[in-house]
């Protein structure tokens, strides 16, 4: 086993090394500029542009970028963002507790309510639980996140006035902080529990025609035990893996639904960043989002070998 | 880190000395509790020298203070300057090449230290170092030196008699840093200050914690001048999002006190504010939304570049032409149904400051003179109907950046020339492209690589040398926009107009201010005559408060919405 993640971790370092060139290639190409905003105010002299321009690196060739970038990540220095002059790690750091509270738990909720939610309509399948949680899920995930966001802002928030829209990293006050979190954590376990939930259903549904299943009937085992202990066990294999894959998502955080309740993510700093033309922002981002997503693949890979005793690796 | 150390310190020796204003605080201070203020963008840096856009400027304002503010008519108010200097009070040199401005006594840093002509010299020797990369540089170019009279005395002499005495030091980009806090962070290593994250002044606030990108929590400045000032114990200034929903969080659920720049349709706008909760604060002008007629022929590729001053445009170098286009815009309708309280119908290119802005022009929306100005210069309709002459065709590509209240525009624009038999294609780039300063680009403003392009340009100073420049061409080889100075010329219409040029020069040395103010008149005059610039609205920033919210007279062109947050107080 520790061969195999060895190996496997191995692999992966040209895959990241090629991630990092393709991105920071396309950041330099990217139209844009750093000082995009001055550019319309005649108040801003040519040569001060050109000036921040040489301070911030900017006037060298592409590849020399590249490689002082590269030398300075792999020496642990990812870089000032060109806007605040802030380590690049430091921003994001900031910003990671609050994706962990809000996408994290959007997170806990989803899969608190896709799991039973999705045994139960498997189990029951085209029943009338079975039926709506079935309109529900596609409801779920075929309205995108700008648009229920939207809407529960003018429900709750413009109309009944019971939920703050507008997040503030810094409150201390639990109740205040709750409430300000019901909605992007709403929006976000929404979206997140649909996809999850039909997932469930049809796993569980793979399993239950199975021939084991009917040896455990035929043992004479209680329904409530059959599926509990048999089919449920078989049927959140792959699900596992779905949700180990979507681990990196929560330290990345919803650009989207981050940007419609301003909530302090790291994807709203990605968006912004991006706007700005801030470079070392982006691509600390990026990458560190690259690493997690390779990480995690070989995570569900070896949990999937633990959960499942049929598969081995070598 | 060693900034807070020392703040620390000092304070506590200077304690027994100067807790006047924390001993006083009983009346208004404070008392109206926390102002939340909403950007949907957001600061990242918070020293206004290093600032990187608006937002920048706006949240620093509230921590430091310029010597000077200036209204939308010209008018000063002192804020750390004792008086308003002048040539009846002897402070501004006759010959203009010198002011001396008087400063405030008794006033202190936000770390108890006191403020002296010193720092005013030190702000300027921070940003007059080319290594310091300071984005307001370019008020203080014709600055030869700032020397201090006595600690509150501070004399600036100009390289050249000016009569742009209030360049320096005044409005938006004149705050005055502590040199204290700054003095070892002079040039190339100015980035690097802890200053910039974490920034005090001699205004009502202090920076308490600062999130780049997203919320400034400022306390009350314990040292500030006024034991009464000022009314908010906290100032919460929040970032990012849109502007839309900026307004919604004012006018609709009143979860903010104040919003800034909400660029929202017009409609959108009065909805909302159907709801009662919040007012619109509106600033008198911000320059003007104008589309810029292409002198030069961006279809013809000379010495690697398009729009070369080398080639004339086919028709757009025809007076005549340029101005039947002007004729047949109707920017009445465009203000009426686009922008309502948002902007107005202008004829000028100038209208800030107010003293300046031309009453020679009227607005003109004359389709049939229009027609008769191309009849007779000579261009015929086609078959097609789009007019034609020697085998050139009238067809134009109009670009302007990505903003759906532009595309509203061109289609007006366009709906006008299609009566004059004039064909356009519609073009729009995305503001970050448009706006940017890359010269591997050419989708840019400043390539101009289309017949006529739209937008607005703001500006800073009451003296509007550097926008006027737009039509400047003493030196076509760095005046114009081209590939030789990588486009960073102003004249981005590379119109070559030696009448504009001679008023332009006088009006740099021309002291009388009656004098001074008729050149730049004749100047805006010029230019809307000739057609080079067709000037459309004249568009204010419009901010919202909440109804019990009052923010004095707060909105000027050439300073920052929380210029006077001092001055703010909360009603009931």
């Amino acid at each position: 086993m520790t061969g195999y993640i060895g190996r496997r971790l191995l692999s992966s370092i040209p895959t990241l090394i090629l991630i990092s060139m393709v991105v920071f290639g396309i950041l330099a190409l990217a139209p844009g500029d750093p000082l995009g905003q001055f550019a319309a105010n005649p108040d801003i002299p040519p040569e001060v542009r050109m000036n921040i321009r040489h301070q911030l690196g900017l006037d060298q060739p592409v590849p020399v970028r590249y490689v002082k970038w590269a030398t300075a990540f792999l020496h642990g220095d990812w870089g000032y963002s060109f806007a605040s002059r802030v380590p690049a790690d430091r921003l994001i750091l900031q910003r990671l507790p609050t994706d962990l509270w809000v996408i994290g738990s959007s997170y806990l909720v989803a899969v608190a309510l896709a799991i039973p939610i999705g045994v139960l309509s498997a189990v029951k399948q085209y029943s009338l639980l079975d039926q709506v949680a079935t309109t529900f899920a596609f409801i779920g995930f075929s309205l995108p996140t700008f648009f229920t966001g939207v809407l529960f802002i003018i429900i709750f928030s413009v109309r009944l006035h019971w939920l703050p829209f507008i997040y503030n990293a810094q409150l201390t006050d639990p109740v205040a902080m709750l409430k300000q979190a019901v909605m992007p954590v709403g929006v976000l376990a929404l979206f997140n529990s649909a996809a999850l939930m039909r997932f469930v259903r049809s796993s569980m549904l793979d399993n239950v025609g199975q021939d084991y299943v009917r040896t455990a009937r035929a043992k004479g085992l209680a329904h409530r035990k059959v599926i509990m202990r048999h089919v449920l066990r078989n049927g959140l294999i792959p699900v596992v893996t779905l949700l180990a894959l979507g681990v990196p998502a929560i330290f990345i955080g919803a650009i989207v639904t981050e940007q419609i309740f301003r909530v302090p993510g790291i994807g709203s700093l990605l968006i912004s960043s991006i706007q700005n033309s801030d470079t070392p922002v982006v691509m600390a981002i990026t990458f560190v989002y690259a690493i997690l997503v390779v990480l995690f693949n070989i995570m569900a890979d070896v949990l999937y070998g633990l959960l499942d005793p049929r598969i081995r690796y070598g | 880190m060693a900034l807070g150390v020392s703040a620390a310190g000092i304070s506590s020796v200077l304690d027994a000395a100067v807790p006047q204003s924390a001993r006083a605080a009983a009346a208004g201070r404070g008392a109206s509790g926390v102002l939340k203020l909403l950007y949907w963008q957001a600061p990242t840096i918070l020293n206004p020298h290093l600032a990187q856009g608006t937002k920048d400027f706006h949240a620093s304002h509230v921590v430091c203070e310029s010597l000077m503010s200036v209204d939308a008519a010209g008018k000063f108010t002192p804020v750390l300057a004792a008086n308003v200097p002048s040539r009846e009070n002897g402070q501004v040199a006759a010959d203009g090449k010198s002011v001396i401005y008087k400063l405030k006594r008794g006033v202190r840093w936000a770390d108890g230290r006191p403020f002296t002509s010193d720092d005013v010299v030190f702000t300027y020797q921070f940003i007059a170092n080319k290594q310091t990369g300071a984005t307001t540089y370019g008020s203080y170019v014709n600055v030869a030196k700032v020397e201090p009279v006595d600690p509150s005395t501070v004399k600036i002499t100009f390289n050249a008699p000016t009569p742009a005495w209030y360049l320096p030091f005044v409005g938006t980009l004149g705050m005055i840093l502590p040199r204290h806090a700054l003095d070892a962070y002079i040039g190339s290593n100015s980035r690097n200050a802890p200053f910039n994250l974490k920034s005090f002044g001699t205004g009502p606030y202090m920076v308490d914690s600062f999130r780049p990108g997203d919320l400034v929590v400022y306390k009350m400045n314990p040292y500030y001048r006024d034991p009464n000032k000022p009314a908010f114990s906290e100032v919460q200034l929040k970032g990012g999002g849109d502007a839309t929903s900026a307004a919604r969080a004012v006018f609709e659920t009143g979860e903010y006190d104040y919003a800034w720049n909400l660029q929202v349709e017009w409609p959108v706008l009065q909805h909302m504010m159907g709801e009662g909760k919040g007012q619109l604060a509106v600033g008198p002008s911000n320059g003007v939304e104008q589309i810029y007629c292409n002198m030069t022929d961006p279809n013809k590729t000379i010495d690697g570049q398009r729009s070369s001053a080398k080639a004339p445009h086919p028709f757009l170098s025809d007076v005549k032409v340029r101005q039947a286009l002007a004729l047949a815009v109707d920017t009445e309708t465009m203000a009426k149904q686009l922008y309502g309280l948002e902007g107005d119908a202008t004829p000028n290119v100038l209208t800030i400051p107010t003293s300046l802005a031309s009453k020679n022009t009227k607005i003109v929306f004359d389709i049939a003179k229009a027609n008769q100005l191309l009849d007779e210069a000579g261009w015929q309709k086609g078959p097609d109907g789009i007019r034609q002459k020697g085998g050139v065709k009238m067809q134009m590509t109009y670009q302007t950046s990505v903003n759906s209240l532009r595309q509203k525009e061109q289609e007006i624009v366009k709906a006008g020339w299609q009566q004059l038999g004039a064909a356009t294609t519609l073009k729009s780039v995305d503001a970050g492209v448009f706006f940017s300063s890359s010269p591997g680009n050419d989708d840019t403003y400043a390539h101009f690589y289309t017949d006529v392009e739209m937008f607005q340009s703001t500006y800073s100073s009451p003296f509007p040398a550097q926008y006027m420049g737009r039509f400047y061409s003493g030196d076509p080889a760095k005046d114009l926009a081209q590939k030789e100075n990588d486009w960073s010329g102003l004249n981005i219409p590379r119109w070559v107009d030696k009448q504009y040029n001679t008023w332009y020069d006088q009006s740099q040395v021309e002291l009388d201010p009656k004098k001074n103010a008729g050149l730049w008149i004749q100047m805006n005059d010029r230019v809307v005559g000739q057609g080079v610039s067709i000037p459309l609205i004249d568009r204010r920033i419009v901010s919202s408060r909440a109804n019990n919210l009052e923010v004095g007279p707060n909105m000027s062109p050439f300073d920052d919405e929380t210029w006077n947050i001092a001055d703010w107080t909360r009603k009931g």
